[in-house]
């Protein structure tokens, strides 16, 4: 395995007024291909921040962010935009869908900001929805779809592109537990079949409980990594 | 990116179709101004061919001279205060200046003219053989009076259409009848095709015509022989016309004996000078009609402004999505100027039907002559869409520098 995120002494400093916040601490992080993280950790510790900066839509202040050995700093707002439009796929906890826009166009999204060919852009769309188990269902408004079911149209929109990462912000948290699980299962599915990259922010403990490791977050800083042995039976954890 | 603006347009096309009550309103202003537009332009174009037809219905290469003012120990004269051309003046000009090929002569005198029990009160006019010719008169019957008519002093006479409506009976054949001018009996030779209102908006076609002589003679009465009121010249060709009224002046005043100190005893004026005055009114018209249709597509445009504002802050969030799914900024701003583009697109092809019927409209109900011309349409349509992409990007261009991370958050 490759690895795929690097992360070294990352430091996000914002400025609110006279006072300054250190969002991110230091953070050094190795995430290899094929990984299913879950980041957990009390709101303000950081891990919004940290999923911003992997999902290229924000720069850190200081240090450097290799994705796939390309450092993302460098880059300017269009090259970030291509990067997020071709390796990344955002799964929001609100689903963040298009309204008044069918599911299939939905998916379509970041197809169309690619320049493809409508017809193709429609191919794929229909696929990613099958495999999220929504084929069928690619008329229907957000409006006609239930909570669970936007946000399964939400992880096609992000599967759509092939990403080499999923980043999902607490993608269960407007969700009730069989639509969460739902939901993970998906996850889970992905990464074990096909080998994509989930990167996942959670509060919820059972959530976590569906990635291989576990990143830990407080003030900014990872103050635990533990990777989990996926047989049920005997929850081994080990601390790094 | 070709497929990128096309799949933009039809995106943006289904966002104002979701709305399509505020999309109306919107572009009602745009619609107004372009529509005012066409229809301004289109009278106003209308009215300006309207002048030159009637300009040119007087010839348009003609060379008008009339009497001027005479100083006499420093006191001058008004215009036509004195009989200083004569038709030795006409016969000296043809010979001396090349660039004449006609010249005429007339002197007119409002006069009653009777017939049978009708009678009239017409501007008689006493003109050389020439003069028809060169103010470009056609006849509709009959024919006009020959150079034998003119050495005899015949009492023949031509008629022109308002004069034969006021003096004879619908369907009755003037051609042959004897009239009375002044007392005098005429025998009526010839009815003219009408001409229509002149320039100045006087009836052209409320008009006797007899020979010169005869008028002088038999009608007016004369303080001297070959006094006239005006000589008509008229050159080949329309260039011809300032070189052939700087010889004219030149003979003009050696034959009057002016000093170089002393003005013209004379006026010169051409057609193409009365043309201009007329045509300067008209641009005026039109730039104060165009100034209005500006004001309105300045507030529809300002509509366009607002609305997309509006959107812009509405869809937040949705800009936020996105940049996340990777929409650059040239690209969100492209996405919003095709909206406001498209806009006042609607605006402009509404606007132009709008003109057209209302163009329609005044051709038919006031009569007024009007003329839309491609270019007309096409100005109207490319200005609406100007008026779209200036005003669409401010709202545009604020909507692509969202940050994609407080745009996310929007709530």
């Amino acid at each position: 395995m490759s690895a795929l995120v690097v992360c070294e002494d990352i430091w996000k400093i914002y400025r609110l007024g006279d006072v300054e916040v250190q969002a991110l601490r230091g953070i050094d992080l190795l995430i290899e291909e094929g990984e299913f993280v879950a980041i957990m950790g009390a709101s303000g510790s950081g891990k919004s921040t940290l999923m911003n900066i992997l999902g290229c839509l924000d720069h850190p202040t200081r240090g450097r962010y290799l994705l796939r050995g390309v450092d993302v700093a460098g880059l300017g707002a269009n090259q970030l935009a291509e990067i997020r439009n071709r390796q990344i796929g955002f799964v929001f906890q609100n689903f963040n869908l298009i309204p008044r826009t069918s599911a299939l166009e939905n998916v379509q999204l970041p197809l169309f900001y690619r320049g493809m060919p409508l017809r193709q852009q429609r191919v794929l769309a229909a696929e990613a929805l099958a495999r999220v188990g929504l084929q069928g269902r690619e008329g229907h408004y957000p409006s006609q779809l239930s909570g669970g079911q936007q946000q399964r149209v939400a992880i096609a929109r992000a599967l759509v592109v092939s990403p080499s990462l999923l980043l999902a912000d607490e993608p269960t948290g407007n969700l009730d537990s069989t639509s969460s699980q739902e939901i993970m299962d998906i996850l889970s599915r992905l990464n074990k079949e096909q080998g994509i990259t989930i990167i996942l922010v959670t509060h919820e403990i059972d959530i976590a409980a569906y990635a291989k490791r576990e990143l830990v977050m407080k003030d900014g800083r990872i103050v635990a990594d533990r990777h989990i042995a996926r047989d049920a039976s005997s929850l081994s954890v080990e601390t790094s | 990116m070709m497929i990128f603006l096309w799949l933009t347009a039809l995106h943006a096309l289904r966002v104002l179709s979701r709305n399509r009550l505020r999309t109306g309103l919107t572009v009602l202003g745009i619609v107004v101004g372009v529509g005012a537009v066409i229809a301004m332009v289109s009278i106003g174009e209308g009215a300006k061919i309207a002048v030159a037809e009637r300009v040119a219905s007087m010839g348009t290469n003609v060379i008008l001279i009339l009497p001027g003012a005479v100083t006499t120990s420093g006191v001058r004269g008004g215009q036509g205060g004195a009989v200083t051309l004569t038709t030795a003046d006409a016969l000296e000009l043809k010979k001396r200046v090349p660039l004449i090929h006609e010249i005429g002569w007339g002197r007119r005198d409002v006069l009653q003219v009777v017939n049978g029990h009708k009678n009239w009160n017409a501007t008689v006019n006493g003109i050389s053989q020439s003069y028809l010719s060169i103010r470009g008169w056609s006849f509709v019957s009959g024919g006009p009076f020959t150079q034998q008519d003119l050495e005899t002093a015949a009492p023949v006479a031509v008629l022109g259409q308002t004069a034969v409506d006021n003096l004879f009976e619908p369907g009755e054949e003037p051609v042959g009848t004897i009239i009375r001018i002044n007392h005098v009996p005429f025998r009526v030779i010839g009815v003219l095709a009408p001409k229509g209102q002149s320039a100045e908006g006087r009836d052209q076609d409320d008009v006797i015509f007899i020979p010169f002589t005869t008028a002088e003679r038999k009608v007016f009465g004369t303080r001297f022989l070959g006094a006239v009121g005006a000589l008509f010249a008229s050159t080949e060709r329309i260039e011809d016309l300032d070189q052939a009224v700087a010889e004219i002046r030149e003979v003009l005043r050696q034959r009057h004996r002016l000093q170089p100190d002393q003005d013209d005893d004379f006026i010169i004026r051409t057609q193409v000078d009365i043309g201009k005055v007329h045509e300067e009114t008209g641009q005026t018209l039109t730039m104060m009609l165009l100034a209005i249709a500006a004001v309105s597509l300045l507030v529809g445009g300002i509509g366009i402004m607002n609305v997309l504002l509006v959107s812009v802050t509405e869809r937040t969030k949705e800009i936020g999505v996105c940049m996340a799914v990777g929409a650059t900024r040239q690209q969100i701003l492209i996405q919003f100027l095709a909206e406001a583009v498209i806009l006042s697109m609607i605006g402009g092809c509404l606007g132009i039907v709008v003109g057209m019927l209302g163009v329609q409209t005044t051709t038919t109900l006031a009569g007024w002559p009007t003329i839309i011309t491609p270019e007309t349409v096409g100005a109207a349509f490319v200005f609406s869409l100007v008026i779209g992409l200036f005003f669409g990007l401010y709202p545009a261009n604020k909507a692509a520098l969202l940050n994609p991370i407080d745009a996310l958050r929007y709530e």
